[in-house]
């Protein structure tokens, strides 16, 4: 569309205003269908196993790497809230050792 | 740019236009940006892996956290769907949504239940309105002491045209019975696990009714990318994106408040001014966050950038009012002891992106420090301190970058 026109529809549009020509095109909506990325990527050294097997599920662990580095209060605060409000299915055996592997990569005191 | 090894760049944050000039990126290169949080970790991969978004910033893989690089925000008020940034809470998105048989239900305390296709939500009268959608823990990872959480920059924000039509429209289309309190948004996400709680947000019947809440199908003039909500996503200008429910499936009109867990204990700020708590306080009175205050940044000079000594050199960015239009944004080159007035861009209206420019002469050389402060017009104006609460929330100070003149 030319662009004295796309600057007429925004003067118009600045607050909600009967649409201008270049909205009415918008007249029908294409199915959608795409690939998510997916990330195999996993935690590595001693004492991954309980985070590998208990996290991994509901978000990869790229949220956890990007993390700065926390005490340990939180990091428990942190495993609870994934069981208490979130509901991981976490065994109560695996909370100590995941806090321990969190403590060990991104601990603070 | 750092030299060296041909496969790993580092990009100085802001820089990412240059990477734009060199054309597409080869596929075994992986771009990092260096992004100016509170501490380390600070590097993240720039990403092409996800549909429909090129060179953003990925946070997160599963579910999706993909941020808009700050370069993006000088090129314009309004930000390209391809490089809108992304949040979900809960890794079961659909990959597919057909739009034949996809319906918008409208139930619960109603005349009459609603089942509406996109093609009868396309035939309704049509709105249009310029917004920003931010984050509510937008700039999370400058928090100090630091908060858990996806620790984002600046650029958990967009903004863009919506289009679509008046929430207040559809549900008197299915006629509001007395006694209703509240409406509450459902999408198309699920979590992983059956028994957590589904993401669905509630807005006071008066604020759903407003006329200016409206259900998307539009943005930029195109459909909505699927990681933005495609079909379909609620609009609330104003309001922190946690409101703004994407695949939108279901409005459910209720007659008692809503006490679920996204409205009860997530996303609630202390109810103090700029939601600033001390840490380590306890006993405050949590509410759901809800409306954005101003804020505003410096888009085309980097944190860390040269800038020559006694010589004009512009300054430009983008500044918004929350939920009042922006009334001036002031400039400062000496670290806030003496304020400038700058010259506004194209209003494109009170919930929108503005620009702003001005030019500045450093008088010496060494370090400066530039900011920028908005003010909107109900009169509030960016604080000179930050704020602090544990979930990171509702940061709008006055945002610092640090130059060297030579």
């Amino acid at each position: 569309m030319p662009r004295h026109a796309l600057a007429t529809a925004l003067l118009t549009g600045a607050v909600l205003a009967p649409t201008s020509a270049w909205v009415q095109n918008l007249t029908t909506l294409k199915s959608e269908n795409v690939d998510l990325p997916l990330s195999d990527r996993q935690f590595t050294g001693s004492g991954a196993d309980a985070i590998n097997n208990n996290c991994l599920a509901c978000h990869s662990a790229d949220m956890v790497l990007n993390q700065p580095a926390f005490p340990k209060a939180t990091w428990e605060a942190e495993v609870h809230k994934m069981i208490n409000a979130y509901k991981a299915p976490v065994a109560e055996g695996d909370v100590a050792p995941i806090v321990a592997y969190l403590m060990q990569i991104k601990g603070a005191d | 740019m750092v030299g060296g090894l041909p496969s790993r760049r580092t990009l100085l944050y802001q820089a990412g236009l240059a990477a734009f000039a060199l054309g597409a990126t080869p596929s075994w290169a992986e771009e990092i940006v260096k992004l100016p949080l509170a501490g380390e970790p600070r590097d993240r991969p720039i990403t092409n892996d996800f549909p429909q978004k090129r060179n953003v910033i990925l946070q997160r893989t599963q579910p999706p956290l993909l941020e808009t690089p700050m370069a993006v925000f000088d090129r314009g008020v309004f930000t390209p769907n391809d490089q809108f940034y992304v949040r979900w809470h809960w890794a079961v998105i659909p990959n597919a949504v057909d739009a034949d048989t996809f319906r918008l239900t409208v139930h619960g305390h109603v005349d009459k239940t609603l089942s509406l296709s996109l093609a009868d939500i396309l035939k309704m009268p049509r709105v249009e309105l310029a917004a920003v959608n931010q984050c509510s823990g937008n700039s999370r990872g400058l928090f100090l002491p630091r908060v858990p959480g996806a620790q984002w920059a600046h650029g958990a924000m967009g903004n863009a045209r919506w289009t679509g039509v008046r929430l207040k429209d559809v549900l008197d289309l299915a006629g509001i019975k007395a006694g209703a309190v509240q409406i509450r948004f459902n999408g198309l996400d699920e979590p992983v696990v059956a028994e957590a709680p589904d993401f669905k947000k509630s807005l006071e019947l008066d604020h759903a009714r407003d006329g200016e809440v409206m259900i998307a199908f539009g943005m930029n003039g195109e459909q909505l990318p699927l990681l933005n909500g495609f079909p379909l996503r609620l609009i609330v200008p104003g309001w922190y994106s946690t409101y703004w429910v994407k695949m939108l499936s279901d409005i459910e009109v209720l007659d008692k408040a809503d006490d679920n867990y996204w409205m009860a204990t997530a996303y609630t700020i202390p109810d103090t001014p700029y939601a600033n708590i001390t840490p380590g306080q306890t006993g405050v009175k949590m509410v759901p966050i809800n409306r954005m205050p101003p804020r505003s940044f410096i888009t085309n000079i980097a944190a860390g950038s040269s800038v020559s000594a006694a010589a004009a050199t512009l300054a430009r960015g983008i500044a918004f009012g929350g939920d009042a239009g922006v009334a001036s944004v002031d400039f400062s080159a000496d670290g806030g002891k003496s304020w400038r007035t700058t010259t506004l861009g194209p209003d494109y209206g009170k919930y929108s992106f503005r620009q702003w420019q001005t030019t500045f002469t450093l008088p010496d050389k060494g370090e400066h420090s530039l900011m920028v402060r908005c003010a909107n017009i109900a009169g509030e104006v960016q604080p000179d301190d930050a704020n602090w609460n544990p979930s990171g929330f509702m940061r709008n100070v006055i945002e610092a970058v640090t130059v060297t003149a030579s």
